[in-house]
């Protein structure tokens, strides 16, 4: 997983509320069996018309913009579908970071196992952010250790943040690997398991081959 | 000490560690399919890591199958992509001994169909799924939600997810429903009432004599839903419709053993002195069948209803959103929901795609016949469910009527395969998201009952079923 400390570059405003995972990622790519290549998927029926061209009134396809890295959203950002696609094509694209005032709880997963950012602000702040950004090319910075925006007239913003998922994004951990340091507790539950709802396991359960 | 909700109860007896404010729950049914396990298995063979309990794991082809030509299997898949999609899950599956219900196996069809009528889905359980809508597991009493690929890939590996504990939210529904309001209608009505993130961060629990009066069908119906709410999950406590849903099904306990599961099944309810973070209430009989008119799952309206102004909307942010919704809708403010006409009619869905959805439109469609212009669609939910319907002579109705009689799949919910709405077609459909663009690109979604979506069919435009000629 990609680690996460400070991530610097110029913000992309798009506060519409609910924006949603069909939007970031268009189910004619969900055919996908690979993780990579999403970025221009991304905002797919947003960004181009029916022949493909670039639909101009669109904020990606105006200048300051194209290369963002952060993503200044709405409400419940990334809300519907589970599809980790919207994560991979955001971070393909060069997103590292979105900032919203909520976010869809799956997305939110999907975005920590990926090592994409993502800053939740009061409302209020997060506008005031968007407005700094309008039309910037310059830098915004992100510290997330110490959990510190810095934006281009170099206002200091602090930021809360879960602190498991800090310290796992800053590692870039193998989460399956740091679970699998669980093997007591798992096989224990299973044998307790095995005992107490016979009906789940054994030769008579479903999904055993026979 | 105050008592557990039957969320706290199901969370408890799955911990097997905390840190950071988060916990490791035992899983006790992964479900799977095509669309959001390809990397997951890759990453696990790329690791050197097998699959943990493939006893414990159940796949299906639907998110990006067709729905005509299933006989063939694979070869019915005209997309080179989607294709290799599907034999992709195949191999994987293969190597890991999961058992896969494949194209033509009439026990396929949607997972959140497929696990409860197997008696897969059982109460008291961890259900995920790589799909948002796995919270329609929820109806039996199970804490089910939906997850990313890479926790697909951490199930397949440790039968565990990190967890952080939700909020316990409880809503009531309250009064009884009046004729033609469906359990569709109370969950549009729920989501019209707290908006689509108005339970982000909670597990919904479902209760009150409406929920109680239910079915397994209408409480799935509602439960599926949940995520429109922006819910972990929803649940409704089990009880005697629970129970006898589940006698008899493959996955069931066996006769010996059904007496100690259903007296464990039945300590999976909310203490009287449990305490909930939010209280919501909703009263039933003040809910008329329910449309969408925007892009949004909370943008309802009562079929006797008018499409809303922006100005309506005192938040300019929200005036803007409406606006946006209205113009990509094509609606004019102001107008009778029931002169919006339609062309195309979608009935099926993980939501709306079990036998009593379909008893309701043939029970609607029977003698009479879809409206010129007007394609319409049926898709069950499962080849048992078409079977079934069949036999019921339920299939014969509703293609004497002008219905297209299709095979199961997720088909034009998500449009990932052929089925899907022409640019600026507008359809009266039972799935359950009319965003932009989710039912084919440009593309109308009007959310609603399959008995509206029934009538709408047969009149070609959107139509109050309770005052529809019988």
């Amino acid at each position: 997983m990609k680690r996460v400390d400070i991530i610097t570059g110029n913000a992309v405003p798009l506060l519409q509320a609910n924006v949603d995972t069909d939007q970031i990622l268009p189910k004619q790519f969900l055919r996908t069996i690979s993780r990579e290549g999403l970025a221009g998927a991304l905002f797919f029926d947003w960004r181009f018309d029916e022949t493909g061209a670039e639909i101009p009134d669109f904020i990606l396809n105006q200048t300051p913009y194209r290369h963002a890295s952060i993503l200044i959203a709405g409400e419940n950002f990334a809300c519907g579908s589970s599809r980790e696609h919207a994560v991979w094509a955001l971070l393909d694209y060069g997103i590292s970071c979105v900032i919203a005032p909520s976010f869809a709880e799956i997305f939110a997963g999907n975005a920590a196992n990926n090592g994409l950012l993502l800053i939740t602000l009061p409302k209020a702040d997060v506008e005031a952010l968007a407005a700094e950004a309008a039309g910037q090319s310059t830098d915004f910075r992100i510290d997330l250790p110490l959990q510190i925006i810095t934006t281009p007239s170099g206002r200091e913003l602090a930021f809360e943040f879960d602190a498991g998922t800090k310290r796992k994004l800053i590692a870039g951990l193998d989460a399956i690997g740091e679970t699998q340091l669980h093997e007591r507790a798992i096989a224990a539950f299973e044998t307790q398991q095995n005992e107490a709802l016979p009906w789940l396991s054994g030769s008579s359960a479903p999904g055993i081959a026979r | 000490m105050a008592g557990k909700t039957l969320y706290d109860k199901i969370w408890d007896a799955h911990v097997l560690a905390s840190e950071d404010g988060r916990s490791l729950l035992y899983v006790d049914l992964h479900l799977i399919h095509e669309v959001t396990t390809p990397q997951a298995f890759e990453g696990l063979r790329s690791s050197g890591r097998s699959v943990r309990r493939p006893d414990r794991t159940l796949a299906v082809a639907d998110h990006n199958v067709p729905t005509i030509g299933q006989a063939n299997g694979v070869a019915a898949i005209a997309n080179h992509d989607s294709r290799t999609q599907l034999q992709t899950l195949q191999s994987n599956v293969a190597a890991a001994g999961i058992e896969f219900f494949g194209l033509n196996d009439p026990r396929n069809g949607v997972v959140h169909v497929v696990g409860p009528e197997q008696g897969r889905t059982q109460p008291g359980m961890v259900i995920v799924c790589g799909d948002s809508h796995t919270s329609t597991h929820g109806a039996f009493g199970a804490l089910a939600f939906g997850v990313g690929t890479s926790e697909v890939e951490h199930v397949l590996a440790t039968q565990t997810i990190w967890q952080g504990r939700s909020r316990n939210m409880r809503i009531q529904f309250v009064g009884a429903a009046a004729p033609w309001v469906e359990a569709k209608d109370l969950a549009l009505a729920m989501i019209g009432q707290i908006g689509t993130g108005g339970a982000t961060g909670c597990v919904i629990e479902y209760a009150g004599e409406a929920i109680r009066a239910l079915t397994m069908e209408g409480r799935m119906t509602l439960c599926n839903m949940s995520i429109e709410a922006g819910a972990r999950a929803g649940i409704v406590a089990p009880d005697e419709v629970t129970f006898s849903y589940l006698r008899g099904r493959p996955g069931s306990p066996a006769d010996s053993l059904r007496n100690q599961a259903e007296l464990h099944w039945s300590q999976y309810f909310t203490d009287e002195d449990a305490v909930f973070d939010d209280e919501i209430v909703v009263d039933v009989s003040k809910i008329a069948p329910v449309v969408t008119w925007g892009t949004s799952p909370q943008d309802i309206a009562p079929v006797d209803g008018k499409v809303p102004s922006p100005t309506e909307f005192g938040d300019p942010v929200k005036a803007a959103s409406v606006r946006r919704s209205l113009d990509y809708m094509g609606l004019t403010a102001g107008m009778p929901i029931t002169d919006i006409r339609i062309e195309r009619v979608f009935i099926g869905s993980c939501t709306n795609g079990r036998i009593e959805d379909l008893r309701q439109a043939a029970a609607v469609a029977g003698g009479r016949h879809v409206a010129p212009g007007v394609r319409a669609m049926v898709v069950p939910g499962s080849g048992r469910v078409r079977l079934q319907a069949e036999a019921e002579g339920l299939a014969r109705t509703l293609i004497e009527a002008g219905f297209e009689w299709r095979e199961p799949g997720c088909s034009m919910c998500l449009a990932m395969n052929d089925d899907r709405l022409e640019p600026l077609e507008r359809c009266a459909s039972t799935s359950n998201r009319n965003f932009e663009g989710r039912q084919g690109r440009d593309g109308r979604t009007h959310l609603m009952s399959p008995a509206m979506a029934a009538a709408a069919a047969i009149t070609g435009h959107i139509t109050d079923i309770r005052i529809f000629p019988s």
